[in-house]
């Protein structure tokens, strides 16, 4: 790996990292990879470590970090499985917007908990109708006396019903389209809030994928996060910070499969030579190193950019995640390809790479929707000229 | 509870090598780690921590460089650890170090229960938990896989035996030695490692203890090593080499004819 200067802490922290998927992930990651259930040994373990509050405030139980601390355990614990990696990393994707946006109350109501592992966390605006399109949601939020009333559902929901803790988008505001939707944490348990069905996936089955649906649900005024309106722009804040994550989590799941095609190509024998003498697979292995050096790179240089207070990087973080999540799926589909067909069976781990990496270009927004923000601020930056 | 924990750090690898000139270990170029057993130890103090109270301070004699497994261990629990070096106790036996660890222990002081490992992984001998019990005059319990309950001065444990398990009940203070199958020790935590890299070791010599300087070192060594040797290594197995099918039916047939005897 190139070095990239990562201070001693960080450094600490991704051996930290590195030890508890060496010794505890990649033991389980075919195990979890079969039976779909929730990692919850594995996150008890990140919990012990003092993983969980790594980029949470020390004031509210965490370990202080950033972005950048985010982005390495993710992508260390990706390398042994992105599915479990993502039990973290969607809970940070929950924690974001309480930590942008939470009111002193609501951080040291929800924040604590997180901090310790005690409790995960999600985030909810996909529905059926509204995907890409946000806007399009019909999950309604109607303000009765000292409590706001939701109706409607959620799918495709990480950590859902596994999770205590959510941040949930519904419209508060129907006639104002995007300006009229609103943020609220909701909690695990609450009256008329419960969970549908799982997703049976082609990857990361380690993860869990539900419904969250709401029948008159009855959510404190004081779960409101921000104003009202401010829905979207919590999403979109949420994102800029989250999406260097996902990119994280694709260099783990492309650093993974490499390393697992580069042992394979040395032991394995064709024509009476290791198939790694050839050229023709030294070139798949060196494009294949060099593409994910390259997301890397512009992964940490966003999240540093990011920790460093800066104002403006939705489109770099929508350039790390696309980048490193295109590359994710080119990588591992080489190494499946350099495994010939033992790559194909599920015996060999780069099929279970190349099967979680797919979603790195779907979710948080898919790879056209990252180049739609990525064309939009270039156009704007134009205009301001 | 105040848990004193005892490890020794051993290099890492099962095959020690024994130089023959010397008869003794040859440690350079080998690293070292925390004795696998004591790994366990410091585990079963930290959880004893946990349930009743206390803290733990992590003990051990060795040169200088044993800092560096006394830092490890805190970064799984440890509160304090001491180190115990002065040239004077080199060439130390068992004996010996047995004796200068009780009176290290006895020097910490109000000491509530002594966790040792079953036996070290270069030395082997199983002797210095004992041994220190019988310095310090306290009951000891050896090979336990499981600590029922403390109370009232007195602790319940499970023993393990090649046919099974005691139940053993004794007065506290005491000291025991712990298997593995103790408990299944926790991976470092970040803000032990943080904690480790700046924590104070404290360090102990001769003239920080009370001791009888005749029972230090080579001095107070009684065991007396004629010869130590690497036994013959096994001889190297046979490989077959040309076609799957072919490699199979010898292989098959060797061993068959291995059977045959
Ligand atoms: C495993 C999994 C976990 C998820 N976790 C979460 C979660 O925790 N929280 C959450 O809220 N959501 C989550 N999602 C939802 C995810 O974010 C959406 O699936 C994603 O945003 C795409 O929406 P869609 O599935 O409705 O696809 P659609 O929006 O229907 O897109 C279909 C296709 O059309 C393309 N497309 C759409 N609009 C445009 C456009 N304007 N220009 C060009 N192409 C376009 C898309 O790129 C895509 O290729 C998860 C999804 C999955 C599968
Ligand atoms: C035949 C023989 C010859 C030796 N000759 C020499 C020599 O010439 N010079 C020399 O320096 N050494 C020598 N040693 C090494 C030394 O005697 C022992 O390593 C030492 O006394 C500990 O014994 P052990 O390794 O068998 O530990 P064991 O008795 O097997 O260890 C049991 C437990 O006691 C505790 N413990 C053991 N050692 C320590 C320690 N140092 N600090 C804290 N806790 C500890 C640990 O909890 C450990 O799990 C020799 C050892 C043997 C077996």
């Amino acid at each position: 790996m190139l070095d990239y200067l990562l201070t001693d802490d960080q450094k600490m922290i991704r051996d930290l990292c590195r030890q508890i998927t060496d010794e505890k992930i990649r033991p389980v990651s075919a195990k979890y990879d079969e039976t779909q259930e929730f990692p919850w040994d594995v996150v008890k373990v990140m919990a012990e470590s003092d993983i969980c509050g790594l980029y949470i405030d020390q004031q509210y139980g965490g370990m202080g970090g950033g972005i950048m601390e985010l982005v390495i355990a993710t992508e260390e614990f990706s390398k042994g499985c992105g599915g479990i990696a993502l039990a973290f990393a969607a809970t940070a994707l929950g924690t974001l917007p309480i930590m942008l946006f939470g009111n002193e109350d609501q951080k040291k109501k929800y924040l604590p908990d997180i901090a310790s592992g005690k409790k995960i966390a999600a985030f909810g605006i996909t529905e059926p109708a509204a995907g890409s399109d946000a806007s399009a949601m019909q999950t309604t939020a109607v303000l009765k006396g000292d409590h706001y009333v939701l109706n409607g559902m959620k799918h495709f929901i990480t950590n859902g019903g596994d999770a205590e803790t959510y941040v949930v988008i519904a419209m508060t505001d129907k006639t104002k389209g995007a300006r009229g939707a609103s943020a609220f944490i909701l909690e695990k348990g609450m009256k008329g809030f419960e969970f549908g069905k799982k997703e049976d996936k082609l990857g990361i089955r380690a993860s869990s994928t539900r419904e969250l649906i709401f029948t008159d649900c009855k959510v404190p005024k004081e779960n409101l996060l921000a104003k009202e309106g401010m829905g979207f722009i919590v999403t979109m804040k949420t994102f800029d910070k989250s999406r260097p994550g996902i990119g994280a989590q694709a260099v783990g799941i492309a650093q993974g499969s490499l390393d697992a095609a580069i042992e394979y190509s040395r032991q394995r024998h064709q024509f009476g030579k290791s198939i790694s003498s050839f050229q023709g697979i030294q070139f798949m292995l060196a494009d294949m190193a060099t593409q994910i050096e390259s997301a890397r790179a512009l992964v940490y240089g966003v999240a540093r950019m990011i920790d460093s207070g800066a104002k403006d990087y939705s489109k770099y973080s929508a350039m790390c995640k696309l980048c490193a999540s295109e590359m994710a799926m080119k990588v591992t589909t080489d190494a499946v390809q350099i495994f010939g067909g033992y790559g194909y069976i599920k015996e060999y781990p780069v099929e279970k790479y190349m099967r979680d990496a797919k979603i790195t270009q779907i979710y948080e927004g898919t790879s056209q929707i990252q180049k739609n923000v990525i064309g939009l601020a270039l156009i704007k930056e134009a205009l301001k000229k | 509870m105040k848990i004193v924990v005892c490890m020794k750090q051993v290099p890492d690898t099962t095959q020690v090598k024994i130089d023959p000139q010397t008869n003794t270990l040859v440690r350079e170029g080998v690293q070292s780690i925390i004795n696998p057993f004591d790994v366990y130890a410091i585990e079963e103090g930290v959880r004893l921590r946990e349930r009743f109270g206390g803290t733990v301070t992590v003990v051990t004699m060795g040169p200088p460089q044993a800092e560096n497994a006394l830092r490890e261990a805190i970064t799984v629990g440890a509160d304090e650890a001491v180190l115990v070096s002065d040239r004077a106790f080199a060439g130390s036996d068992t004996l010996a170090t047995g004796y200068i660890l009780a009176m290290a222990i006895k020097k910490i002081g109000d000491v509530d229960i002594i966790i040792c490992g079953k036996q070290a992984s270069d030395g082997d001998t199983a002797q210095v938990g004992p041994g220190i019990a019988t310095q310090l005059d306290l009951p000891q319990v050896t090979y336990v896989n499981k600590i029922e309950d403390i109370k009232d001065g007195h602790a319940v444990m499970h023993r393990m035996t090649e046919e099974g398990y005691e139940i053993v009940q004794t007065s506290m203070p005491c000291l025991i030695t712990v298997v593995k199958e103790i408990n299944e020790p926790r991976l470092p935590s970040l803000k032990g490692k943080m904690k480790a890299k700046s924590a104070p070791i404290k360090a102990m010599k001769a003239i920080d203890m009370d001791v009888d300087e005749s029972r230090l070192g080579l001095t107070g060594s009684p065991t007396w090593v004629s010869k130590i040797f690497t036994p013959p290594s096994r001889p190297k197995g046979e490989i077959f080499e040309g076609e799957a099918d072919a490699c199979a039916d010898k292989l098959v047939s060797t061993l068959k004819d291995h059977l045959k005897g």
